[in-house]
């Protein structure tokens, strides 16, 4: 089973991707910032991550950042999901790293779509 | 008194002189050395020992006759703030630094008509010093009970003239250039003057009410006196005429003395003074004349028929009644009086000897190729030893001649000399046809009638009036009596002098200005003098000079004046006025103007013009040109003008324009931010809902409970989306001024427990304890209710989300101050850094600040809250002053006591 990790602090945007994500047999991780992310990446490496940019405490530019710096999670496909929708913020998303930069509202089959696309 | 003991006083006051004239010669920038009252009060210079003692003796010999004196200058202070301004202005911009310098420079630089006056002046006013060294004398020995010493060792006066001489070389050649200012010596003698006053006044008020009864009881006893009705009235129409030359005279000598001319115009540093000079000169006239007459005829009553000098009834009078105290005190008074016109007079008269006798006359040759060093210290050399001469001449004529004469009749000699000048001053302020030749010829003829018939008549001795060459004029030709000159008998023999040497002086002046041109340069000084509030700014555009000169050898003559520093900084500043490259090798009009100015104030205009002159081949320029340019300098200065008005406009305009797109352009980055936030804003819960209801869509088998569960959060984000919308329009309507507030007198204690009520639930929730010890107090004010609930909800809500997780607190406190109703509302959370006290008010700081994103709603509210408290006129801020969590506070505007409404 592939694992995904979702790190948004909006708990209702949270709820339909965690739900949907189960669905598709994925095993879900949820952290509401970018600390709880890092915190349960000590233990967990899961193939794919979803990042929202606008958080409380580490927001996630800093997170893909500290991501990027451990060996382990190399093989981690990472994805940016914000409403941040200025080419500006995609740029920096992807030089940061990012496999993809989705742009709320999204839908949420497709989303679904690309992460399987990526892993 | 012993001569010791008042020697010893006499040396103190004048080491206090010395202190005073140190002090403010080292705070010559500070207040207290410039302000208008050290001017107006430095300027009572005019009143001398003549004043403080000789007045007394006019009153008591022949009554009224000492007014004419002080009512001339009193006539004529009104129009300084025309004229005086005017002569301060010309003198200002050309460095003039003395009436010598004045007249030459006007009728053409003329070397020898700054001689002229220079004679003129030493001629009338050494023996006025001479005088004041004998009223000193004089009074030293009544003070003292002495007889006066044929030996010049153990008079007194000797040590006087030194310490004077001394003090006026050492403070009054300080600097090299005589036009600048002399702080120390101005505020020493104003401060004389302040002396003078009050110890004349204190005598007069000892006469006056302590020895009689006030001044009714004076006039009763002296009524009784012989001639007391003659002497005390103007009489008739003969002494009407002579009362008025005097007037004229006395006019003429508040502009001329020199020693007026140095304070008044020389020592000026701010052309406003004269504003506060119009009242208070006069008024110190008027109060130095109060008590005149009742000292004048308190000593007639005291010591009638005793045959003594009334001159000195003020020091007589004290000390008849054994009054110690008071006698030293008059006597350091009319010494006071005494000094200051001594030093001040000798510093001005060594001034114009130097600058316009010796200089130009003399050594201006061996100055030319001298060092700086050594040309700074011959000048001031020349200066110190002309105090000395002229004190020494001074007091070799108060030694060799006894003179007898009172006080009064030698200034008045004086004053009639200095007159000599008036025709040609005045000329030079407001006639531009006044030439040389006139103005040569007008002085000496008056000089020469006034010698006639007044100083050959004085020498002879006006007692021995039974001399032939009086009684019947020489070779017993009547017409040429020198007191009756012309058969002209009414008049006495001051006026008399007046009206003949004025008559013809004046007559000469302008009839041979009118029939003989002056040449071009004299033509050039009188429009510059006539027309003086026009080139006040650009003086030197007036100045209209052909020929060839080169800057370096103009910058050579200057150099050996100024040294080389100072040279630059001219020539620095020189440029950058007119906007000069400095890379020019020729010098032009303007040029010429500059450095002969910079030289006047050294060496004097007529040397100035000399040296310049020496080193540039001048065209000659017929009169007619010189007036073509003049015109067209003129013109040009108002174009000028207008230009640059023009231009400082348009600067004017093109700054607002570009501070106002700049700030279109930050209102504009401002609302490109706004924008942003606010669709990210309304993104996320559309995201919610999108995302929630494609799954409801799509998904059919979906356990029941979810999707309710599904349903609900599309509810909550829906009203979310909502809200953020009213707050956006909301506050779009204060930042646009569409919303209205609605005032009405209100209860505020009850308006925050109406806020508590709706917000009871989450209180409870969270477990906060709320404290609040002014509910039910009635402190009204006047506010739109519905919009400080808001207010209040939005400032709780905060502290409820901020407040310490265990055992929150939140106290409420509302305090009633002189202008304001203020509300504090505390938490005892993680509070707020400083930084961001301010920032918080912002919109949608927070999610601005990325790392501290959403602990609150919207990120409005606080945006909200501050439009709604500055719509009420009042203020809301953060503040940290209690040790832990955070503190808002807000006011509103306390009617109840600024009744406002």
């Amino acid at each position: 089973m592939k694992k995904i990790l979702i790190v948004d602090d909006e708990p209702n945007i949270v709820m339909s991707l965690e739900y949907t994500f189960k669905k598709n047999n994925f095993e879900v991780f949820i952290a509401r910032d970018g600390q709880e992310a890092l915190e349960i990446l000590k233990n967990q490496l899961p193939d794919v991550i979803i990042l929202d940019v606008m958080m409380p405490m580490v927001d996630g530019y800093a997170t893909l950042e500290q991501i990027k710096k451990d060996e382990r999670l190399k093989h981690c496909k990472v994805i940016f999901l914000t409403a941040k929708n200025k080419e500006k913020d995609i740029e920096k998303g992807l030089s940061l790293g990012a496999n993809l930069y989705v742009l709320k509202p999204f839908s949420v089959k497709k989303l679904v779509e690309q992460v399987q696309g990526l892993i | 008194m012993s001569s010791i003991g008042l020697l010893f006083i006499l040396a103190l006051y004048v080491s206090i002189l010395f202190y005073i004239a140190y002090w403010a010669e080292k705070r010559s920038h500070s207040k207290w050395t410039n302000n208008p009252y050290i001017y107006s009060f430095s300027l009572a210079v005019y009143c001398t020992a003549w004043t403080y003692y000789g007045s007394i003796g006019v009153a008591a010999e022949s009554g009224l006759s000492y007014l004419p004196i002080y009512l001339g200058p009193i006539i004529i202070i009104p129009t300084w703030m025309i004229i005086l301004k005017r002569i301060i202005r010309i003198s200002r911009v050309n460095k003039i630094s003395s009436i010598a310098d004045f007249i030459s420079l006007r009728y053409g630089n003329s070397r020898f008509l700054g001689a002229l006056v220079t004679v003129i002046c030493v001629f009338g006013i050494v023996p006025y010093i001479s005088l004041q060294l004998k009223s000193i004398s004089d009074t030293f020995h009544i003070v003292t009970k002495t007889q006066s010493s044929d030996n010049i060792f153990t008079d007194t006066t000797t040590y006087v003239c030194l310490a004077l001489a001394l003090f006026a070389s050492y403070y009054g050649t300080k600097y090299v250039d005589a036009s600048e200012k002399r702080r120390g010596i101005v505020t020493a003698v104003a401060m004389e003057s302040i002396l003078k006053l009050v110890f004349f006044l204190i005598i007069g008020i000892y006469v006056t009410y302590f020895v009689y009864d006030g001044f009714g009881d004076i006039y009763t006893k002296a009524s009784v006196l012989e001639n007391f009705e003659k002497k005390n009235s103007i009489g008739d129409l003969t002494s009407g005429i002579n009362w008025f030359f005097l007037c004229i005279l006395s006019m003429f000598a508040i502009f001329l003395l020199p020693r007026q001319f140095h304070t008044a115009i020389v020592e000026n540093n701010k052309e406003t003074h004269i504003r506060t000079a119009i009242w208070l000169f006069p008024l110190y006239l008027l109060l130095f004349n109060i008590f005149v007459f009742p000292i004048a005829w308190g000593g007639n009553i005291l010591f009638l028929g005793k045959g003594l000098n009334s001159d000195t009834y003020s020091l007589l009078i004290p000390q008849f009644f054994n009054n110690n105290f008071l006698t030293v005190l008059v006597f350091l008074g009319g010494f006071s009086a005494a000094i200051s016109m001594i030093i001040v007079s000798s510093i001005a008269l060594a001034t114009m000897l130097s600058n316009n006798l010796l200089i130009p006359y003399g050594f201006i040759g061996s100055l030319e190729n001298s060092s700086q060093e050594k040309n700074s210290k011959r000048i001031v050399n020349s200066r110190k030893i002309g105090i000395f001469t002229l004190i020494i001449l001074a007091y070799a004529i108060y030694r060799i001649f006894i003179l007898d004469y009172s006080l009064v009749s030698i200034g008045l000699v004086s004053f009639v000399v200095i007159g000599q000048l008036a025709p040609s001053f005045f000329g030079a302020l407001f006639w531009r046809r006044g030439s040389k030749k006139g103005a040569i010829t007008g002085i000496i003829i008056g000089f020469l009638i006034c010698f006639y018939t007044l100083l050959i008549p004085y020498a002879i001795g006006i007692t021995k009036s039974s001399s032939l060459f009086i009684q019947e004029g020489p070779w017993g030709v009547a017409l040429l009596k020198p007191f009756q000159l012309f058969g002209l008998d009414y008049l006495e023999s001051i006026p008399h002098a007046v009206f003949w040497s004025l008559f013809f002086n004046v007559i000469c002046y302008t009839a041979i200005s009118v029939s003989f041109k002056g040449n071009y340069r004299e033509r050039n000084y009188a429009e510059m003098f006539v027309d003086i509030d026009k080139y006040i700014t650009n003086h030197e555009d007036a100045f209209v000079w052909k020929g060839t000169a080169y800057i370096s050898d103009i910058k050579k003559v200057l150099q050996r004046f100024l040294g080389e520093e100072r040279t630059k900084r001219a020539m620095t500043i020189f440029n950058l006025k007119y906007n000069i490259d400095k890379n020019i090798t020729t010098a032009d009009a303007r040029f010429i103007k500059f450095a002969e100015n910079l030289l006047t104030g050294h060496i004097g205009t007529a040397s100035a013009k000399i040296l310049i002159s020496s080193v540039v081949k001048e065209d000659k320029i017929s009169l007619t040109e010189v007036l073509r340019i003049l015109e067209e300098s003129k013109e040009n200065i108002i174009i000028n003008k207008k230009l640059t008005d023009t231009s400082n406009e348009l600067k004017k305009i093109s700054n607002q324009l570009k501070n106002a797109n700049l700030e279109l352009v930050n209102k504009d980055i401002q609302k490109d931010e706004f924008l942003d936030t606010v669709t990210h804003e309304l993104r996320t819960p559309i995201t919610a809902i999108r995302a929630a209801s494609e799954i409801l869509h799509d998904d059919d088998d979906i356990p029941e409970e979810l999707r309710k569960q599904f349903l609900q959060n599309i509810i909550s984000e829906s009203d979310r989306l909502n809200r953020l919308i009213d707050k956006i329009l909301d506050l779009e309507k204060f930042e646009t001024g569409k919303q209205k507030i609605y005032l009405s007198k209100n209860n505020i204690s009850k308006t925050v427990e109406k806020t508590l009520l709706s917000l009871k639930q989450l209180i409870k929730n969270k477990k906060i304890s709320i404290e609040f010890d002014d509910a039910g107090k009635e402190i009204k004010a006047f506010y739109d209710e519905e919009r400080i609930i808001q207010v209040i909800y939005n400032l709780l809500s905060n502290a409820i989300k901020f407040s310490s997780e265990t055992n929150g607190k939140i106290s409420i406190k509302i305090t009633e101050k002189k202008d304001v109703i203020e509300v504090r509302i505390h938490n005892n959370g993680k509070g707020i850094k400083e930084e961001d006290f301010e920032a918080i008010f912002d919109k949608f700081y927070q999610s601005r600040n990325q790392n501290v994103k959403k602990p609150i709603g919207s990120g409005l509210g606080l945006a909200i809250c501050k439009q709604i408290i500055e719509h009420h006129k009042g203020k809301i801020w953060a503040d940290n002053t209690e040790t832990n969590g955070a503190t808002f506070i807000f006011t509103l505007p306390n009617y109840n006591t600024t009744e406002n409404y």
